[in-house]
C-alpha cells in the first residue's frame, strides 16, 4: 500500500513538471529575434538549445543547467521561419523537445518609445516657441562674440576695397553644417552688397555651388543690389580636399582679402587654410562643429564659432522670429539634456537604472 | 630594373613636393604652378571618377540593363537633370527643386541620427555613478565626466544672460572646452608630423636613396 502511494507521489511530482519548450516572436521589434521558453524537471543536469538552420546545420544558441528560464535569441532573418531544438540532460536519460517560430517585423520597436517621446518634447517645445516668436514674444538670446566681428570684418574689407573670401566648408548639402554656413553667407552677403563689397566663395560640390548661388543672389536683390551680384565670384574650384586648399590658399595670397570666413565642416585642411589667411593679415572668423578642428580655427583666426553657436549663429544674425523660436526650443532641449544627466546620476547612485535603461533602449 | 616612367614619376613627384614646400619661404611661381596644376588635374580626376564610378554603375549600366526593374533610378536622374537647368537663364528657377529637396531630406535625416548618436548616447554615457570606481582616480575621472558634461551643455544655452550665478557653470565649461581643445591640438599635430616624416621619406629614400 506504501509502496503504491510513493510511486503515486512521484508520478503526480513528475506530472507537476510537465516539461515544456516553446518559441515565439519577440513582440514590437524589428523582427529579428525569439524568445525561446523552457520549464522542465528540476532533476534536470543540463540544458541545451540548438537553433537548427536551412541547411540542417546546428547551431548551440545556449548551454545552461537551468531547469527553467527564458532566451533571447537575437540577429536572425527577419520574416523567417526558425527551428530549435532543446536537449535535456536528466541522471539516466536525455529529452530531446523541438519548436518552431517565425520572425515577424512590427511597425512600431517598443525599445524606441523613449526616443520617440524625446523627440516629441522637443519638437512641441520647438513649435511652441516658434509660434511664441511669430505672435510677437520677444526672446532672449545671449550675445555671441565671434559674430559680432561679422560688422567689422565686413568694414575692414569696405574700407581696405579689397574682397571679402567666405569658405562653405568642405562638405556636400548633406551635411547640416553647410547647411548652417549658407544661412550666415545670406547675411554676410546681404551686408557685402550693402557696402558694395566684393565677395568671393570658392565651393568644392557642384550642389553647394548652387545653393551657394543661388543664397548670395537672393541676399542682393533683398538688399535692393541686384545689379552688384556677379555670379562669377561664386565658383567651383575642385572636389578633392587639398586641391580644394591649394586653391583658396592661392586665392588668399593673390586677391588679399581683408576678411576670411571660415565656416561649415572642416577637416584636415582647416589649419592651412587658417594659418595662410592669417599670414595675409586678414581678419578672420571661422565656426565649424568639428570638435577635433577647432582648436586649429581658435589658435589661427581672430573669432571662433564653437560648435552649436554656428547652428545659433543664423538666428542670432537674422533676428528672424521663427529661427528664434527654433533656438529656443533647442536651448529647452539642452535644459532637458542637463535635467535628464543630473536626474539619471542620482539614480545610479542609489542603484536605480530606469532612466537609464528607458534612453539606452531608445538609442539602441 | 626600374623602368624610365618609374624614375620619371619619382622625379615628378619630387618637384611637387619641394615647389609646395617652397610656399613656406614665400609665394613664387613654382609654387603657382604647382597648384594650378594640382586643382587642375583634382578637379578633372574627380569629374571621370564621378562619371565612371558613381553614375555609370548606378545609374546608366543600370537602366540600361534593366530599365523597368530600375524605373524608380529616373527620379534621381530627373532631379540632377533639374540641376543642370541652371545653365540656362529661361530654367534656372526649376534647379530650386532638388536643392529644396536636398536640404529638407537633409535635415529630417541628420534630426534622428545626431538626437540618436549625439545625444542620447552621450547622456546614456554620462548616468554613471561616479563613486562606483574601483579607485580614487576613478572617481574623479568620472566626477570630471559629469561636470565637463554638463557645464559643456550649458556654455551652448543662449536664453539666458551669463552673468552672476550663471556664469559660473559657463567658464567651467569652456575651461573643460578649451582643456580638450589644447589635447587635440597637440595629438594631431603629431600626427601631422607624421605626415611630414611621410614625405620627407619620400624625398630622402625614394629620390636621393640617402637613406634606406
Amino acid at each position: 500500500m506504501k509502496a503504491g502511494l510513493l510511486i503515486f507521489l512521484i508520478f503526480i511530482s513528475w506530472g507537476l513538471y510537465a516539461n515544456s519548450f516553446t518559441a515565439m516572436d519577440s513582440p514590437w521589434d524589428d523582427g529579428k529575434a525569439i524568445i525561446l521558453n523552457w520549464k522542465l524537471s528540476p532533476m534536470t543536469r543540463n540544458v541545451q538549445i540548438q537553433r537548427i538552420t536551412d541547411s540542417e546545420n546546428i547551431v548551440t544558441v545556449l548551454n545552461t543547467t537551468l531547469p527553467e528560464g527564458e532566451f533571447v535569441d537575437s540577429a536572425l532573418e527577419v520574416n523567417h521561419e526558425h527551428h530549435y531544438r532543446l536537449i535535456a540532460q536528466f541522471d539516466e536519460d536525455t529529452l530531446s523537445l523541438e519548436t518552431t517560430a517565425t520572425t515577424r517585423e512590427q511597425w512600431f520597436y517598443m525599445r524606441k518609445l523613449g526616443f520617440l517621446i524625446l523627440l516629441v518634447i522637443v519638437c512641441i517645445a520647438i513649435i511652441y516657441y516658434i509660434q511664441s516668436a511669430r505672435r510677437g514674444k520677444e526672446f532672449y538670446i545671449r550675445r555671441i562674440a565671434g559674430l559680432d566681428s561679422m560688422e567689422e570684418a565686413i568694414g575692414r574689407a569696405t574700407e581696405k576695397g579689397r574682397p571679402i573670401l567666405y569658405v562653405p566648408g568642405i562638405s556636400d548639402l548633406d551635411d547640416i553644417q553647410t547647411i548652417a554656413s549658407l544661412t550666415i553667407l545670406s547675411h554676410l552677403a546681404e551686408r557685402s552688397a550693402e557696402y558694395n563689397t566684393e565677395l568671393i566663395v570658392p565651393c568644392r560640390f557642384s550642389m553647394v555651388l548652387s545653393a551657394a548661388k543661388e543664397v548670395v543672389k537672393e541676399a542682393y536683390i533683398k538688399a535692393g543690389r541686384p545689379d552688384a551680384y556677379k555670379a562669377e565670384n561664386i565658383f567651383y574650384l575642385t572636389d578633392d580636399q587639398f586641391g580644394y586648399v591649394a586653391g583658396i590658399d592661392g586665392i588668399m595670397l593673390r586677391e588679399k582679402p581683408a576678411a576670411n570666413f571660415f565656416m561649415g565642416s572642416f577637416y584636415a585642411e582647416s589649419l592651412i587654410l587658417a594659418e595662410t589667411g592669417f599670414a595675409t593679415g586678414a581678419i578672420q572668423t571661422a565656426g565649424t562643429a568639428q570638435a577635433h578642428q577647432l582648436p586649429f580655427f581658435v589658435v589661427s583666426c581672430d573669432y571662433t564659432l564653437i560648435g552649436e553657436e554656428l547652428f545659433a549663429a543664423s538666428a542670432y544674425l537674422s533676428k528672424d522670429p521663427q529661427q528664434l523660436g527654433s533656438l529656443k526650443g533647442h536651448d529647452f532641449g539642452k535644459l532637458m539634456v542637463i535635467i535628464l544627466i543630473i536626474v539619471g546620476v542620482i539614480l545610479e547612485i542609489f542603484g536605480i537604472s530606469v532612466l537609464k535603461d528607458f534612453i539606452a533602449g531608445a538609442s539602441s | 630594373m626600374i623602368s624610365f616612367m618609374n624614375v620619371f614619376g619619382i622625379w615628378i613627384a619630387a618637384f611637387f613636393t619641394i615647389s609646395i614646400f617652397s610656399f613656406l619661404y614665400k609665394d613664387n611661381p613654382f609654387y603657382k604652378l604647382s597648384e594650378q596644376i594640382f586643382v587642375g588635374l583634382s578637379a578633372a580626376y574627380w569629374l571621370v571618377y564621378i562619371i565612371y564610378s558613381i553614375m555609370m554603375p548606378n545609374l546608366f549600366t543600370k537602366l540600361i540593363e534593366d530599365f523597368s526593374g530600375n524605373a524608380i533610378l529616373l527620379i534621381p536622374a530627373g532631379l540632377g537633370l533639374m540641376m543642370l537647368m541652371r545653365l540656362h537663364p529661361k530654367t534656372q528657377w526649376l534647379s530650386r527643386y532638388p536643392i529644396s529637396i536636398m536640404i529638407g531630406t537633409t535635415a529630417g535625416i541628420s534630426m534622428l541620427r545626431y538626437m540618436k548618436s549625439d545625444i542620447l548616447e552621450q547622456v546614456t554615457a554620462t548616468m554613471i555613478n561616479p563613486f562606483s570606481a574601483p579607485d580614487a582616480a576613478g572617481v574623479v575621472g568620472n566626477l570630471l565626466l559629469i561636470i565637463g558634461t554638463v557645464t559643456g551643455v550649458y556654455f551652448f544655452y543662449f536664453s539666458k544672460k551669463q552673468e552672476g550665478i550663471f556664469q559660473i557653470p559657463s567658464k567651467i565649461g569652456i575651461w573643460f572646452l578649451m582643456v580638450s581643445f589644447g589635447a587635440t591640438f597637440g595629438y594631431t599635430v603629431m600626427a601631422r608630423v607624421s605626415l611630414l616624416i611621410g614625405r620627407l621619406e619620400f624625398l630622402l629614400r625614394d629620390w636621393l636613396h640617402i637613406i634606406t
